[in-house]
C-alpha cells in the first residue's frame, strides 16, 4: 500500500499516466462514445426529471437507513439469512473470514464489488491462506497484474489487447494471440474451473430491497450468477447505503444507473435473491423433490458495511454522496479522468465521487493530493445519477483537509492577501510596473507557484496592465454615457422615444480580478456593447469590489473566500441596483452560487441580481432594444453590415453552460452578428484552465488545453469566442505557444466589432 | 389495467425492437409443441438439452424428437454438466418491453443452470406476458421476489463483455445466444404453478 504520497511523487505519477499513449487513447475515445450512447440510452426519458426522482429516493432512503436496516434483517432472517452488520472495514474482513472458516471455504470466487475493493478484501483472505479468484473479467485481469480497478465498472479500461494476451499467456501457459473474442474464451474457461471448484461464492449488492429482504445484483457477463449458485456458501457484501424500501425503489434506481454507467438500457443480467437457494452439491439426492429442496438450501450471508457511512449519514453538507449509485459516469465525463485514467484519479474509488469518498473511507493522507486535481467544471455534477454536487463537494473536503492539516505557505498567502482589498489591488499595480507578478496562488497571475513548475510555459501568459480598468472607470462611464445619448437621438427619429416615465436599468458591473488587471479591454467593449443598445441605463462600478472569491475556494481558503464575499456584498449593497453584470462566467456563477452558501440570506440580493454579459445582451436588453419596426435591432446587427464574414466557434465556459445554464444566448448573439457560427464538437468540454489547478497540474492542464484546441481548429474557424477571461488567458495562450491558426476573443470583443 | 388491442402491438414490437438490439434472436410460435419444435431445431444432432422444471406432457413431446435427433435431454442434475450443454430451454415469466429483457424465476438451480452452462439459451415466453416497463410491474414482481429463496433474473441478450479495449464480446460467463420464442397461446403452465405456490405460502 502506498505510504502517503506527496503532491510532488503525485504528480509523478500523474505524468506518467499522461506519457502513457495507449491509455491516452483509449480513455479519449471513450470519453467521446460514452457521450452518445447515453444519449442514446435516454432517448425519449426526460433525464433530468428521472435524476430528480432517483436523488429523492436516495435520499430518502439515507435518512430512514436504521429503519430500513432493520426490517431486512428482520425479513432477511426469517427467510434464513444471516445478515451481520460491520462497522469497520476490519470488522467486514473479520466477519466474512470467519465464515470462510466455519464454513471450511479454502477457495473463493468472487463477482465484482466496489466494497469488496474498499475494504481491501482480497488480500485479508489470502493472509488467511484462502485462494481467492475474481470472476468479472475485467476484475480477474487486474487481479493477476496484482492491480486496483481503473474505472468502476470498467476496471481493465487502461489496458490493452496485448497487454491482456501477455498476461493470459503467463496463466495458460500457452501463447495467446491479441484477439479479443479468443481472450475472453480463455477467460471463460479457466474460470469456469474456478467456479466449479470453489467452496465459496463472494458477491456485492446493487440494491438491498428492504421489504422483501432481497438483494439486487446487476451484472453483464452473467459472473454473479454462477457465483450466487455454484458454491455451497454465499457472502453478499453490501453498504448500507444500497439501502431501499421496496422494489418499486429499486427499479427506478435501476432505470438510471446502466444507462448512465455504459449508455446501456440495461445490463444483460439482473439477479435478485431473496434468501438462501437452492444446492444441490451437497450429495443428498435420494430425497423426493420437495424434501430435497427443503435440506440442501446454500448458506447465505449479508455483510452491511458501515465503514463510516453513518456518521455521513448524518453530515449535512456530505450526506448526499451516500446518493452515489456507483454508476462510474463521474469519471467518464472528467477532463482530467480522460486524460489520466483511473489509478491517477482516485483511491480506490475513482472520479470525482472517489475524490471525495477516499477521505471518508480510506483517509486525509489518500484524498489529500487527489482532491486538489480538479478543474471544477461541474461536468461530473452535470451527469451525476443521483445528482449530487460533487465540485463543491471536493472543495469543501479540500477544505477540510487543509483545516486538519494545515494550510499550505501559498494558499494562506492568497487567503490572507485577498483577505485585505487595498493590499490585493496595490501588489497587483507593483506587479504590473515590475512586470513580474509576485501574487502567489491566485489562479489567473499565478506565476509565483508556477516558477517552481517547469512545464508552465506551456502557453504565453498575458502581463499585468498598467492601469486597471477601475482606474479607467470614470472615463470608461463619461464614454458610455456620450454612447447612449447620441443612440437615443438617433431613436428620437423614430415614433417611440425611450418612456420618459420608465426609470433607466440600474446596472453594476462586476469586473472580477483577470478583467479589471489583466483584460481592462474586455470589459471596455462590453460596456459600449450595452451602452450602444439604446436601453436607458445607468451604469455602476462599486469600487469596494474585489476578487469573487473562487480562486481562493479553489485553494480549500473557506474563510477567505466567505471574507471576500461578504466585502463584495458590501460593495454592491448600497447601489439598489436592478443588475449585476459581470463578464466572467466563474465569478457570475460564484457570486450566484457559492455566496449564499458561504454567507448565508445576505448574500442573497446580490445573488439575485447576478447576470452573465451574454444573458443580460440577449435576453434583458434585447426585449427591450426592439422598440420600433424602423430602429435598428441593436448595434450588433449594424456592426455586421461593415465587418467582413469570419468563420466564429464558441467554446462554452463550464461556469456558463453547467454552472449557470446559460447554452444558447452566446450562440444567438454571435449569430446576430452576421458571422458564421461554426459549432465545435465539444463547446462544453473544460479547456483545462481551472485556475490554481492549471498551477498545481500543468501538464495535465496543457493536454487539456491541447485536446480542446484541436476540436476548436476542427471548425475551421478564424476566431474562437468564448465568455471567461480565465478561458481566454488559456485559450488565448495556448493558441499563440502552439500557433494555431485562429484567435481567441471573448463574446464583448466579438459584439463591440472587433474580429 | 387491461392494455388495448392496439397499445398490445406496440409493446410487443417494442419488445421485440429493444431485445433485438441487444443481439436476442426473436422468434414466433402459435403453440407450445411449435415452439419446442423450433427450439429443438436450433440445437445439433448429437447435442445436449437441458429442459428442466418441465411438464410431464411436454418431456412426452420433446423426447420423440430428441431420441430422432440423437439429442440427449437432461431434466434434471445440471451440476454434473458444468463445463457445459449445447442449449438449456426455459419458460420465461414475464418479458419487459422497454428494454427487450426477459424474467425468469429460476429458484430452482436446475433452472438457474440451463440459462447459464448452455451456449444456447432459449427462452419461451407468452405473449400475453408481456409487459411495457419494468416499474408497471413492480408490484407483481415485488410478490415474485418476496417468497424466501427466491431467485429471480432479469436476462437482457446473451451475457457480454467490454472489458478489454470496450470492445464487445458475447459469451463471457453464460450462453452465447438468447433466443426468445413468443408463443401465442394464452395459458402459461408455469406462471400457473407460480401462482399456485404464492397461494399456497
Amino acid at each position: 500500500m502506498e505510504k502517503s504520497e506527496t503532491l510532488k511523487q503525485y504528480r509523478d505519477r500523474v505524468d506518467n499516466a499522461l506519457d502513457n499513449q495507449f491509455l491516452r487513447s483509449a480513455m479519449d475515445k471513450f470519453a467521446i462514445a460514452y457521450r452518445e450512447s447515453r444519449k442514446n440510452a435516454f432517448k425519449g426519458m426526460d433525464i433530468d426529471i428521472l435524476i430528480a426522482e432517483v436523488a429523492a429516493i436516495k435520499r430518502d432512503a439515507i435518512r430512514k437507513g436504521d429503519e430500513l436496516f432493520e426490517q431486512f434483517k428482520s425479513v432477511a432472517e426469517k427467510n434464513g439469512v444471516h445478515v451481520h452488520l460491520a462497522a469497520t472495514a476490519k470488522d467486514a474482513n473479520e466477519i466474512i473470514a470467519k465464515i470462510a472458516r466455519d464454513t471450511g471455504s479454502q477457495k473463493i470466487i468472487k463477482s465484482k464489488s466496489m466494497t469488496a475493493e474498499e475494504i481491501h478484501l482480497n488480500k485479508w483472505l489470502e493472509n488467511e491462506g484462502i485462494e481467492v479468484t475474481e470472476t468479472d473479467l475485467g476484475e480477474w485481469i487486474v487481479q493477476l497484474r496484482h492491480e486496483g480497478p481503473s474505472h468502476m465498472v470498467m476496471p481493465a479500461i487502461h489496458l490493452s489487447r496485448f497487454q491482456v494476451a501477455e498476461l493470459f499467456s503467463g496463466v495458460t501457459g500457452r501463447e495467446q494471440s491479441g484477439e479479443i473474442e479468443r481472450l475472453v474464451k480463455v477467460a471463460r474457461a479457466e474460470l469456469r474451473e474456478k467456479f466449479v471448484e470453489a467452496d465459496m461464492g463472494i458477491t456485492g449488492a446493487n440494491f438491498a430491497v428492504a421489504d422483501t429482504g432481497t438483494v439486487g445484483i446487476v451484472t453483464n457477463e452473467g459472473n454473479a450468477r454462477l457465483v450466487t449458485t455454484l458454491p455451497k456458501v454465499h457472502v453478499a457484501l453490501v453498504g448500507i447505503d444500497k439501502l431501499l424500501p421496496t422494489m418499486k425503489e429499486a427499479l427506478t434506481v435501476l432505470k438510471v444507473l446502466p444507462r448512465n454507467a455504459t449508455g446501456q438500457r440495461l445490463t444483460s443480467y439482473v439477479t435478485w435473491i431473496t434468501g438462501p437457494s437452492e444446492y444441490s452439491g451437497s450429495g443428498v439426492s435420494c430425497l423426493s423433490d420437495n424434501d430435497r429442496a427443503a435440506l440442501n438450501k446454500r448458506e447465505m450471508h449479508i455483510v452491511f458495511l458501515d465503514n463510516g457511512r453513518k456518521k455521513i449519514a448524518s453530515d449535512p453538507d456530505f450526506a448526499q454522496i451516500l446518493q452515489c449509485v456507483r454508476c462510474g459516469a463521474c469519471a467518464n465525463v472528467c477532463p482530467v479522468y480522460r486524460m489520466v485514467g483511473g489509478h491517477t484519479l482516485g483511491y480506490i474509488y475513482i472520479g470525482a465521487i472517489g475524490l471525495i469518498t477516499t477521505y471518508f473511507f480510506h483517509g486525509a493522507e489518500h484524498a489529500r493530493n487527489l482532491v486538489q486535481n480538479c478543474t471544477n467544471c461541474g461536468a461530473c455534477k452535470a451527469v451525476c445519477a443521483a445528482g449530487i454536487d460533487l465540485p463543491r463537494l471536493i472543495k469543501e473536503v479540500h477544505a477540510r483537509i487543509q483545516d486538519e492539516q494545515g494550510h499550505p505557505l501559498k494558499s494562506l498567502m492568497l487567503g490572507r492577501v485577498l483577505r485585505d482589498r487595498a493590499l490585493f489591488h496595490s501588489l497587483l499595480r507593483a506587479a504590473a510596473i515590475a512586470q513580474r507578478p509576485v501574487t502567489g496562488g491566485t489562479p489567473y497571475l499565478r506565476h509565483l507557484p508556477l516558477i517552481f513548475f517547469k512545464e508552465h510555459n506551456f502557453r504565453t501568459l498575458p502581463a499585468i496592465v498598467k492601469v486597471p480598468f477601475r482606474q479607467r472607470w470614470s472615463r470608461v462611464k463619461s464614454g458610455a454615457q456620450k454612447r447612449a445619448i447620441t443612440k437615443k437621438t438617433l431613436r428620437s427619429g423614430s415614433e417611440i422615444v425611450v418612456n420618459p416615465e420608465k426609470k433607466p436599468l440600474r446596472v453594476g458591473i462586476f469586473s472580477g480580478c483577470v478583467q479589471d488587471f489583466v483584460y481592462p479591454e474586455q470589459l471596455e467593449a462590453g460596456i459600449k456593447v450595452i451602452a450602444d443598445s439604446g436601453v436607458d441605463i445607468t451604469l455602476e462600478f462599486p469600487m469596494g469590489q474585489s476578487c469573487c472569491g473562487l480562486p481562493a475556494l479553489m485553494m480549500g481558503e473557506k474563510e477567505a473566500a466567505r471574507d471576500v464575499a461578504i466585502q463584495n456584498i458590501n460593495a454592491f449593497k448600497v447601489y439598489d441596483l436592478d443588475y449585476v453584470v459581470t463578464l466572467c462566467a466563474s465569478c457570475a456563477s460564484h457570486l450566484k452560487h457559492a455566496l449564499p452558501m458561504l454567507a448565508g440570506n445576505q448574500a442573497r440580493d446580490l445573488a439575485d441580481k447576478v447576470i452573465p454579459f451574454s444573458q443580460f445582451m440577449n435576453q434583458t436588453l434585447e426585449p427591450q432594444s426592439v422598440r420600433s419596426e424602423n430602429d435598428n435591432i441593436t448595434d450588433i446587427t449594424q456592426h455586421s453590415r461593415v465587418i467582413t464574414q469570419k468563420r466564429v466557434t464558441w467554446h462554452s465556459p463550464c461556469h456558463l453552460c453547467r454552472g449557470l445554464g446559460i447554452k444558447d444566448d452566446p450562440k444567438q448573439l454571435i449569430e446576430k452578428t452576421g458571422h458564421i457560427f461554426v459549432q465545435a464538437k465539444e463547446e462544453e468540454t473544460c479547456c483545462g484552465f481551472g485556475g490554481s489547478f492549471s498551477a498545481n497540474f500543468p501538464a495535465i492542464s496543457k493536454e487539456i488545453l491541447a485536446t480542446k484546441l484541436d476540436d476548436a481548429e476542427k471548425t475551421g474557424a478564424d476566431i474562437l469566442v468564448t465568455e471567461c477571461p480565465g478561458c481566454v488567458m488559456q485559450l488565448r495562450g495556448g493558441a499563440l505557444s502552439q500557433k494555431r491558426n485562429f484567435r481567441v476573443i471573448h463574446l464583448s470583443e466579438l459584439l463591440s466589432g472587433k474580429s | 389495467m387491461e392494455a388495448q388491442p392496439s397499445e398490445r402491438q406496440d409493446i410487443e414490437a417494442e419488445f421485440k425492437e429493444k431485445a433485438t438490439l441487444v443481439s436476442a434472436l426473436i422468434h414466433e410460435a402459435d403453440s407450445i409443441s411449435a415452439a419446442f419444435n423450433m427450439a429443438l431445431s436450433l440445437c445439433k444432432k448429437g447435442g445436449t438439452i437441458a429442459a428442466p422444471e418441465m411438464e410431464a406432457s411436454i418431456y412426452e413431446l420433446i423426447e420423440i424428437v430428441c431420441r430422432k435427433n440423437g439429442i440427449t435431454l437432461l431434466k434434471d442434475g445440471l451440476r454434473k454438466y458444468t463445463s457445459g450443454i449445447d442449449m438449456g430451454i426455459t419458460f420465461a415469466d414475464f418479458g419487459i418491453a422497454e428494454t427487450g429483457t426477459i424474467v425468469l424465476c429460476s429458484d430452482s438451480e436446475d433452472k438457474r443452470l440451463a440459462t447459464m452452462i448452455s451456449d444456447i439459451h432459449v427462452a419461451l415466453l407468452y405473449r400475453s406476458d408481456i409487459r411495457a416497463t419494468a416499474l408497471e410491474m413492480a408490484d407483481e414482481f415485488s410478490a415474485l421476489t418476496a417468497r424466501a429463496s427466491s431467485y429471480t433474473a432479469f436476462i437482457t441478450g446473451a451475457s457480454r463483455t467490454a472489458d478489454i479495449e470496450r470492445v464487445l464480446a458475447i459469451g463471457v460467463h453464460g450462453p452465447l445466444e438468447l433466443h426468445i420464442i413468443i408463443i401465442t397461446e394464452t395459458s402459461n403452465p408455469i406462471a400457473e404453478n407460480v401462482k399456485i405456490v404464492e397461494q399456497g405460502a
